[in-house]
């Protein structure tokens, strides 16, 4: 009984995911490539996610510090925060990085700073979210993996 | 023939690219990010090909000339030292004819235009997943 309940409740946590438009289809391709022999492939992904993320946030928190902005440098590291992003599914974060880029391209500090804000709260939300996720499934046992219903 | 490319959009990952060959089908991942490295590398095991990955062009350049070979090389346009379309020009100089298919998440035509000519076979917009590069498989000529 309690297990039905906790997958039931792991199925509405991921469900609202999505529904909320944290992720999107990316992050079940992911899922798609979990298996026996790479139990927890999307885990360890989310991981690399925020170790990459939390350099190129770190990167480009210095980056708009300066005086002048290297439009050209913000650019990069928010290509590759991008990049990122759309691998794993991180629909909202990625819509703060293109919006990010489009500051970039038309030289505007202003607009590039209140995004920055922005798009950090989005992250560290997703992270939130993420890390309260896969510990209900970790803590609903090896059986539990998370994959959409067939 | 089977039908490969049909079991694996059907969610068979059982599918061995391997398997009915002489040899394994050998691919070369060449990103600097490690996520999509750990993507690439697991859609590529995932289909039984066996799979080397380099973290920029220069590494991939360096990888051939200590006289390795790949059926396949997934290449990125946007790397440090040496980017995509630097690469894939060197790698055809030297006279490599593998399929090579550029995997990037650019999107502008002109860049993409030179990515072409710089010597690709194949081009997919990231992120990557099966289908995709079923569809980047079906170029592949196994004769390496």
């Amino acid at each position: 009984m309690e297990r039905n309940q906790s997958r039931r409740q792991i199925a509405v946590t991921r469900q609202s995911l999505f529904d909320q438009g944290f992720l999107d289809e990316q992050f079940v391709q992911l899922e798609e490539l979990q298996d026996d022999a790479n139990p927890n492939f999307v885990e360890e992904i989310a991981t690399l996610y925020y170790r990459d993320s939390s350099r190129l946030i770190n990167n480009l928190e210095q980056a708009l510090e300066k005086s002048p902005l290297d439009f050209n440098k913000l650019d990069n590291y928010m290509h590759q925060l991008k990049g990122s992003s759309t691998s794993i599914g991180a629909k909202k974060v990625k819509a703060e990085c293109t919006q990010f880029r489009e500051y970039c391209r038309t030289g505007n500090g202003e607009g590039c700073v209140r995004t920055f804000q922005q798009l950090k709260k989005e992250y560290g939300l997703l992270k939130r979210k993420l890390e309260a996720y896969f510990q209900m499934v970790r803590q609903a046992g090896p059986s539990q993996v998370a994959c959409r219903p067939k | 023939m089977e039908d490969i490319g049909a079991r694996i959009l059907a969610g068979d990952h059982q599918v061995q690219y391997g398997q009915n060959q002489r040899t394994k089908i050998k691919a070369l991942v060449v990103d600097d990010n490690m996520i999509n490295q750990a993507l690439h590398r697991t859609l590529l095991r995932n289909l039984g090909i066996e799979n080397h990955v380099v973290g920029n062009g220069r590494e991939a350049v360096d990888v051939h000339c200590s006289g390795r070979r790949f059926d396949l090389i997934l290449m990125d346009l946007d790397m440090p030292v040496m980017n995509g379309i630097e690469a894939t020009k060197k790698l055809r100089a030297m006279g490599i004819q593998s399929t090579i298919a550029g995997v990037s998440s650019r999107s502008v035509d002109e860049n993409i235009q030179e990515f072409w000519e710089a010597g690709l076979d194949d081009y997919q917009q990231k992120p990557l997943n099966f289908p995709k590069l079923v569809s980047i498989l079906q170029k592949v000529n196994h004769s390496v």
